[in-house]
């Protein structure tokens, strides 16, 4: 018997997919979050908008408030950690968190070097705005991937280029020969290793999840249309009117993403969804998504 | 032609299509009731069985896949699945679709770090199979018509009560696939009574 093994940490990805997780700030917001249907939540101390808005530095969240909300729900418990921060990701794993996301989101601890998450039982997920990313991040062990998107904004223009250019270079390298992957490798700066496990797969062997701007039920499911596995929702439903309503909605769009007459009827009456900033007017420093490498 | 569905509301629906094709047989994601109809057997996939209890309600798809039962038509519950099959839940006073007469504990071996990986012997199915166990239920109480097919440390992991298949672990995410074969046989010749 063993435990952390691939199988078993992007095993439990997979079981997350078609589905919605939702970030929350505490145990309320992961009781609503559970009653609604999410595959999972995102234990931290603020969603992104709001991390956005305080600025500073923006770390992992109080062990207490990870530790209320799960707590208080039998789905599994996500949170995050800086990137390249190994003690922040085994406080958490010690914790017995069931995924931390090495993120973006929170300022990063290390500019050069993300985590050896091959070191790690807990399973990784990481965001990711190419393949290449994509691919260097699964070369260090992710057992999942996000696209970075731009978080915190409301606006799912980041993501959508996201998952586009992931996917149309994962269709590239399945088509080529393979005496080609290794130039390709080099130009992606990707490990040739798993640029071969994806032409043998013919898709990434990792689930890859839309994240970074997912606002609307309409926005979840174009994500879901565009290849997404699932959908991560971090400042758009607690930031909404009727949090219970939004979050059931969403995850209604990502299960039946292209049934367009019922997404038409969850999405009335939502109320304002978060107001979304406009990507050109955020400042170099402001872009989360060009954290990391 | 054998005819299996995956219920694909959430969760791992596309391995076990793979598990299925490779066994010969056609596979069909279900994501509406109506579907049920066309299908032999089904296959209540892993996932988050909270998640896909929601869904079933909102689609309404319980009565449909009680009365899938009630046909005789077989059914088999991987992981979440075998949550949604159990006719009683540990902590819970009420079950899903309660078909199969277990009582299963829900996330029984710990948190995702205790997530593992072990070798089975399966009655009936394989000496030593691969099991993927992923914040896994258990079966802790099976009734006298049940019949248990494997034990992982004294905790009953896979079990059939005529009909219906469950299991902890998660069969589809490796490339052994003797225990959905074992299913697929398990539909046959369910199949091959309603004819005669």
């Amino acid at each position: 018997m063993i435990t952390g093994t691939d199988l078993v940490k992007r095993g439990m990805a997979e079981m997350q997919k078609g589905g919605v997780i939702m970030d929350v700030v505490n145990a309320e917001q992961a009781k609503i979050a559970e009653e609604a249907g999410a595959v999972a939540v995102m234990a931290l101390e603020r969603v992104p908008s709001d991390i956005r808005a305080a600025g500073g530095v923006a770390r992992m969240a109080d062990p207490r408030i990870i530790e209320a909300v799960m707590g208080a729900v039998t789905i599994p418990v996500m949170a995050k950690g800086r990137i390249g921060h190994i003690v922040e990701a085994r406080i958490l794993e010690a914790m017995g968190v069931d995924y931390i996301d090495e993120s973006e989101v929170l300022t990063p601890a290390d500019e050069e070097f993300h985590l050896n998450k091959r070191d790690y039982t807990v399973p990784f997920v990481c965001g990711c705005r190419d393949l290449g990313e994509a691919a260097r991040r699964i070369g260090e062990g992710a057992s999942m991937l996000r696209t970075k998107g731009e978080p915190g904004t409301g606006n799912i223009v980041e993501a959508v280029r996201h998952i586009r250019k992931v996917n149309a270079q994962v269709r590239k390298v399945v088509a080529m020969n393979e005496d080609e992957l290794m130039t390709e490798a080099k130009l992606l700066g990707a490990p040739y290793e798993i640029l071969l496990e994806i032409k043998r797969l013919g898709h990434l062997p990792v689930v890859n999840f839309a994240a970074g701007g997912v606002a609307t039920p309409a926005d979840a499911a174009l994500m879901m249309q565009l290849g997404a596995d699932g959908v991560f929702v971090g400042s758009g439903i607690f930031k909404s009117e009727n949090p219970a309503k939004f979050a059931r909605a969403i995850v209604e769009a990502t299960t039946h993403f292209q049934d367009y007459k019922l997404i038409a009827e969850l999405s009335k009456d939502l109320g304002t969804p978060m107001k979304g900033i406009e990507i050109s007017s955020l400042a170099p420093e402001a872009r989360m998504q060009d954290r990391g490498w | 032609m054998i005819r299996i569905g995956v219920l694909a509301l959430q969760g791992a629906v596309r391995e076990h299509m793979r598990s299925l094709e490779a066994c010969g047989v056609e596979a069909v994601a279900i994501k509406r009731k109506e579907e049920l109809n066309e299908v032999d057997g089904l296959i209540l996939p892993g996932g988050e069985s909270t998640a896909m209890r929601r869904l079933i309600d909102k689609y309404d798809f319980m009565d449909a896949l009680k009365d899938f039962a009630r046909v005789g038509k077989p059914m088999f519950g991987t992981c979440a699945g075998l949550i949604l099959l159990a006719k009683e839940l540990e902590g819970y006073s009420e079950p899903h679709i309660g078909v199969m007469d277990i009582k299963v504990e829900r996330n029984s071996f710990g948190r995702q770090v205790d997530s593992f990986e072990a070798d089975l012997a399966i009655k009936d199915v394989a000496d030593s199979f691969p099991a993927v166990f992923i914040r896994a239920p258990h079966i802790v109480e099976a009734g006298e018509n049940v019949e248990i097919l494997s034990k992982h440390n004294d905790r009953i992991v896979a079990a059939r009560e005529g009909q219906f298949l469950g299991c902890s672990f998660h069969p589809e995410l490796t490339d052994n696939h003797r225990l959905t074969a074992y299913f697929v046989d398990m539909v046959k010749e369910a199949k091959a009574k309603h004819l005669v």
